[in-house]
């Protein structure tokens, strides 16, 4: 290091070489420049990769579960199984139980059966009803109760499949593993096979996938999203009207109003924290403040809301904060300037200019909060609900589901059709987290002004 | 194809370029940037081993053309670059010409000092590796103290080579800088208003630098001081709205200017 | 008068109070002839906001504070001896709120009036087919001392009501009325009305604040009594883990911990170096178009909610591991996984990573670059020496981010993970988290009062000390980061 007079000397040597012809070095410097530029297409290439598949995944498990496979049936609802009495009294009838409504089922098809002349080998009546569900009957008494007055007479009535036979249309099953099965025969669906021919049985779009309450294990085929969709939009309803004022008066405190202190940086930080905090704390929060201290009721979306909101209001804050600050400084100043004062020009200037951002925000929050799962489980919300919580405001005090826990449920229950339930509850899910954002993204589109 | 342009190459750089044949010559050069015409048909020669300012008013292209040199614009996206521009006879925008090469050759130094964030051994030692310019250890170490006693830095930074080169003044950080493209061993060091972050003593320091590098590199500098223009500089060139207005020796340029604009800017009526 | 008619009549009455009050405000200022301070809205948002403020407060902080009240008096008539052996004192409890919530069906329904409850109409021997007729089933006969704290509990949440209806409107009405007399024309009724609106944004801001208060509160009680039954030392050194439900259980956080390490460990290997590659290549290299399609697909990546990535893991990702690489290879057959976890917890943190980076490469300043490349370094070589020391405590800020995201992960783990709490290197093995422990030890029919269960708190605790720690490290080298070229 020394001698620096030589190293000159040779580093002037080694000059001038031509820019136009390149020389090895730089040739082996081109192809890592090349290898390292692979690497990230490489990068970019298989995270899309990994979204196609995760999308192509839930798609092909769970379109099926829009289309579902109905036995049509006249059924001859039978006065003296029905209504004993025969006087048509409500309460009465209400008694009758289900099983008093299967024999007429099987009836039904014994006599569509005869009528169409179709009968399998091996498959006597009492296997043969079994191609209908076990949800049939209740829908029938569901009916019936309602209307009491069409006793006596002969109604067709769309019934659902049982689940294997559903299965069996749409792949799941084969004649190959229906031998294997104790829930079905091949020659059950060599039935099945008949009737569809006969005009009986079809596939169609399955609506009460989105309106049906959850059903039992036994009964995957019945259960659909209907209490799942009404309890997440309690939440939201909830999340909404909570964390959009909670979130906003924060937010101008923060950005406008708070001095430089040390209670302003424990808020601060407080903030910046909870936005990462795992979820699944907050549903211990929920369990142990909401649930055990303030005594609400289990599975209430009211106790979710009030958890989904703590959870989201970090995010609207954050989102608040940053519209409020793209408002430039002088448009306070010159609120000020014509003698505003500060509350004034904050709320007369420059929240509404911040309310794109803001509205932005809170749907992204509110997108988030939709599809979080863990916290509402610890509250008990991934409870077995058949019943349709009431309107508001008590509704928010009934039991009720989730669409996200909904789907966690059935992924927990035996059935391999609930695993097509479950991705198509997972595509309603998305659509609602698509409709969303776009929504938001339209906005700040439409809405976001630059400075 | 490829075999005879390398020969025809070779003899030609291995001619010893003449005092008087211009080191860079610029023809007819246009550059746009999206849809704004930056520099209008320039057109000049820069003497070897001389230092050449560019001067004019804010805007007026003599960074962009500077830029143009070493093809730092390539960087920008939106610029295209049309005309001809030749570095010892060797056309500088020809497809087989690799700016990587092309910028060993072509040494910068920015208007703001900009040290990497690792030691002051690093920053200068960066060029050199990357060019695979020292085979041992105790090359590069000669290269960099080579390059560090060039720069005027060397009795300042000697003793703490491996300190943060960001922990030094202002006035160091642009040496260390010069240093840093010193080290490459270029033949033409581009500077783009090396001073104008600088305090008046570091500016000082940093012009006898410039003084003294004139007799082994060619220097093309970019300023705003028309005092330093004068002041380095052998050769001044006059630009306005991305027009090259004249280019002449600086004692002519700042004493009998042939453009009435070129007068009028030296007075200060605008700038 | 049930809540929602309170918030009601609250409403009215602060929309009363406003028009009353600034017309008040404009009568006087007539009379007296004097100008007002304030514009005329003013003074009635004043009264507006006095009538209804404090006694929303007061009418939160009775909902909260009255079933705790009411539940204590209850929990102490309850004797041990009528809790079945094996079952909970909260199952009772839940009980006693049930069968009071089915009497007042039960009246409701004209059944049978209020003297019934007393003259022995329901007693408990009827009380279970009176509330199945009211569609209220209960498991088995209530005892006579749970009939008796429902009918207590009844009454005590009756008369808890009627008191805060009455309370709540008191307040509003005193606060609403002494507001009202206050008015005078120079009184400065925006000042007034803008402090109180001020006081409304602190409290607002203060729910942050609240919220950790809450969680910080709710852990560490309910630890407290978990460690009282035991012991701290078993928790936090034992290697075992297996609860029991007749006592006796071993709940060694060990096997969690180290589940939870190995799969968020698994993820972050798979997320780093790819987010990382993202990131560089979409700032650095990619041409408008690649971005374009890239980014918003990538972000759509950061915008699935996890229960769809734990779906993915159970039906796709699981299996697809089982059959081409466990089974083959000899190393397992379980389809939940570390391997299987971890790498559909990568995909998920691949765009909080790449995001995070891209924010931080972007502000290294673009200097920097020119620097190299007046240097004639090519880009890879820019980015390798240059950029990413440069950025490198920003990337390692993010990566304590994304890890403290891994280990807080619950859906992907639970789907994805399996239920076996163990100590294995294999990684095709199910192993189990602290998350996953979490939720299975606090869903279904669990008794508060149990280890089994309070273990949950303190895994939660566990779980919240140590993404809290990351987190603070990571904001704090995050920020000096960002300060250091600012």
């Amino acid at each position: 290091m020394t001698d620096v007079s030589v190293v000159a000397e040779r580093g002037k040597v080694s000059q001038p070489k031509s820019i136009l012809a390149i020389d090895a070095r730089t040739r082996r410097r081109h192809a890592a420049e090349a290898r390292f530029r692979l690497m990230g297409k490489i990068a970019v290439a298989i995270s899309i990769l990994a979204l196609v598949g995760l999308l192509a995944s839930i798609l092909t498990n769970g379109l099926t579960s829009f289309r579902q496979t109905y036995v049509t049936l006249d059924i001859y609802l039978d006065p003296a199984k029905l209504d004993k009495q025969g006087n048509r009294d409500p309460e009465a009838i209400a008694k009758i139980t289900t099983f008093a409504y299967a024999p007429l089922i099987q009836k039904a098809l014994t006599d569509a059966m005869a009528a169409k002349g179709i009968a399998v080998e091996g498959v006597n009546a009492k296997r043969a009803v079994e191609l209908i569900s076990k949800e049939a009957p209740a829908t029938l008494r569901q009916y019936v109760i309602s209307d009491p007055a069409v006793i006596g007479e002969t109604i067709s009535f769309d019934l659902l499949a049982s689940g294997r036979i559903d299965g069996y249309y749409k792949g799941r099953v084969t004649k190959e593993s229906a031998q294997l099965d104790r829930n079905i025969s091949p020659e059950q669906l060599l039935l099945a096979d008949e009737l569809k021919q006969a005009g009986l049985l079809a596939t169609r779009f399955n609506w009460d996938f989105f309106t049906a309450p959850d059903a039992s294990d036994t009964r995957p085929e019945a259960a659909g999203l209907g209490v799942a969709v009404l309890g997440s939009a309690y939440m939201m309803l909830i999340v909404l009207v909570l964390s959009l004022p909670l979130g906003v008066a924060a937010s101008i405190y923060l950005e406008e109003f708070a001095p430089q202190n040390r209670f302003t940086d424990l808020i601060e930080v407080n903030i910046a924290n909870l936005a990462a905090v795992p979820s699944i704390v907050f549903g211990i929060l929920g369990l142990a403040v909401f649930i055990n201290f303030a005594g609400l009721p289990q599975s209430a979306p009211v106790v979710g809301g009030l958890v989904l909101t703590l959870m989201t209001l970090p995010t609207i804050i954050i989102a608040t904060r940053a519209a409020l600050k793209a408002v430039p400084r002088s448009i306070r100043d010159a609120a000020l300037g014509v003698g505003a004062s500060k509350m004034q020009s904050v709320f007369h200037h420059v929240l509404p200019l911040a309310m794109p951002g803001i509205l932005t925000g809170t749907i992204i929050g509110l997108a988030h909060a939709l599809g979080e799962t863990a916290p509402l489980l610890l509250i008990g919300m991934v409870a077995f609900v058949r019943d349709y919580p009431a309107g508001p405001p008590e509704g928010f005090f009934d039991p009720a589901s989730a669409l996200p826990v909904q789907v966690y449920s059935w992924t927990q229950r035996g059935d391999p059709a609930f695993v097509e339930r479950a991705s198509g509850a997972i595509i309603v899910l998305l659509v609602f987290l698509v409709a969303m954002n776009l929504t938001a993204i339209i906005l700040r589109r439409r809405f976001e002004r630059r400075w | 194809m490829n075999n005879m342009s390398a020969t025809i190459t070779t003899t030609i750089s291995t001619k010893a370029p003449a005092m008087n044949q211009p080191k860079i010559s610029a023809r007819g050069v246009q550059v746009h940037y999206g849809d704004k015409h930056a520099l209008k048909d320039v057109s000049i020669e820069i003497h070897p081993r001389s230092v050449t300012a560019f001067i004019g008013p804010s805007g007026c292209g003599k960074s962009t053309f500077l830029r143009c040199l070493n093809r730092m614009n390539d960087t920008i996206d939106i610029c295209r670059v049309a005309g001809h521009i030749a570095i010892d006879g060797e056309d500088i925008y020809d497809p087989k010409v690799d700016p990587v090469q092309l910028r060993a050759k072509v040494g910068m130094v920015f208007q703001k000092p900009n040290p990497f964030p690792k030691t002051i051994y690093e920053n200068v030692a960066y060029g050199p590796r990357i060019h695979g310019l020292a085979a041992k250890k105790a090359d590069l170490d000669d290269i960099v103290a080579s390059a560090l006693q060039r720069a005027g830095l060397w009795n300042e930074v000697k003793d703490r080579l491996h300190a943060p080169g960001t922990g030094l003044s202002g006035g160091q950080q642009q040496r260390l800088c010069i240093a840093r493209a010193v080290a490459v061993s270029p033949e033409v060091i581009l500077m783009d208003e090396p001073c104008s972050a600088l305090d008046p003593i570091a500016t000082a320091k940093v012009e006898e630098l410039i003084h003294e590098l004139r007799e082994n590199f060619t220097i093309v500098i970019v300023t705003h001081s028309m005092q330093q223009a004068a002041r380095v500089s052998q050769r001044t060139a006059m630009f306005h709205l991305g027009n090259l207005v004249e280019v002449d020796d600086t004692d002519k340029i700042f004493t009998n200017p042939d453009d009435q604009r070129t007068q009028d800017y030296i007075m200060g009526r605008f700038g | 008068m049930s809540v929602g008619i309170i918030i009601l009549v609250l409403l009215v009455l602060s929309a009363l109070g406003y028009f009353l009050g600034r017309r008040r405000a404009l009568a006087l200022a007539v009379e007296s002839g004097r100008r007002l301070h304030s514009l005329p809205g003013y003074y009635g948002q004043t009264v507006a906001l006095f009538i209804a403020v404090p006694a929303f407060l007061l009418l939160i902080a009775w909902l909260f504070i009255q079933p705790a009240i009411v539940g204590a008096r209850v929990n102490g008539m309850i004797p041990d001896s009528v809790i079945p052996a094996g079952g909970a004192r909260s199952l009772v409890i839940s009980d006693v709120r049930r069968i009071a919530d089915g009497l007042d069906a039960v009246l409701a329904r004209n059944v049978l009036d209020e003297a019934a409850l007393t003259d022995g109409r329901i007693d408990f021997s009827t009380v279970r087919d009176r509330l199945a007729g009211v569609g209220i089933a209960l498991g088995n006969d209530v005892p006579n001392e749970v009939f008796e704290a429902a009918k207590v509990y009844r009454q005590g949440d009756k008369i808890g009501t009627i008191a805060m209806t009455i309370a709540v409107l008191a307040l509003s009405a005193g606060f609403g009325a002494w507001s009202f007399t206050r008015i005078r024309p120079d009184m400065r009724a925006r000042n007034i009305s803008e402090s109180f609106i001020k006081s409304l944004l602190i409290g607002s801001s203060t729910v942050a604040i609240l919220t950790t208060i809450g969680i910080v509160a709710s852990l560490v009680f309910e630890s407290i009594t978990f460690f009282r039954m035991y012991p701290a030392s078993e928790f936090f050194f034992s290697t075992v883990w297996n609860p029991q439900f007749r006592g006796g259980s071993e709940l060694g956080i060990l096997p969690l911990l180290w589940g939870t390490l190995y799969i968020s460990l698994v993820a972050l290997l798979l997320a780093v170096p790819i987010g990382l590659l993202i990131a560089i290549y979409l700032s650095e290299y990619a041409g408008k178009s690649v971005r374009s399609f890239a980014k918003p697909a990538i972000e759509v990546l950061a915008g699935i909610p996890s229960i769809v990535y734990g779906l993915f893991a159970l039906i796709t990702v699981g299996p697809f591991l089982r059959d081409w690489f466990a089974q083959p290879l000899g190393l397992g057959n379980s389809s939940s996984s570390v391997l299987t976890a971890g790498i559909v917890m990568g995909i998920m943190i691949i765009p909080f990573v790449s995001s995070l980076s891209d924010d931080i490469i972007n502000a290294v300043p673009q200097a920097l670059r020119d620097g190299s490349y007046g240097l004639g370094a090519t880009q890879s070589e820019t980015i390798k020496q240059v950029i990413l020391p440069a950025a490198l405590p920003g990337i390692v800020g993010a990566i304590l981010l994304a890890a403290s995201r891994a280990i807080g992960e619950t859906m992907i783990v639970v789907l994805g993970a399996g239920a076996a709490a163990k100590l294995d290197l294999n990684p095709f093995e199910a192993m189990t988290t602290v998350t996953v422990k979490i939720v299975s030890q606090l869903t279904g029919d669990t008794e508060f009062a149990s280890p089994e269960t309070l273990v949950a708190f303190a895994l939660g605790l566990t779980l919240f000390v140590f993404t809290l720690g990351l987190n603070v490290l990571a904001l704090y080298i995050v920020r000096k980061y960002r300060e250091q070229y600012e």
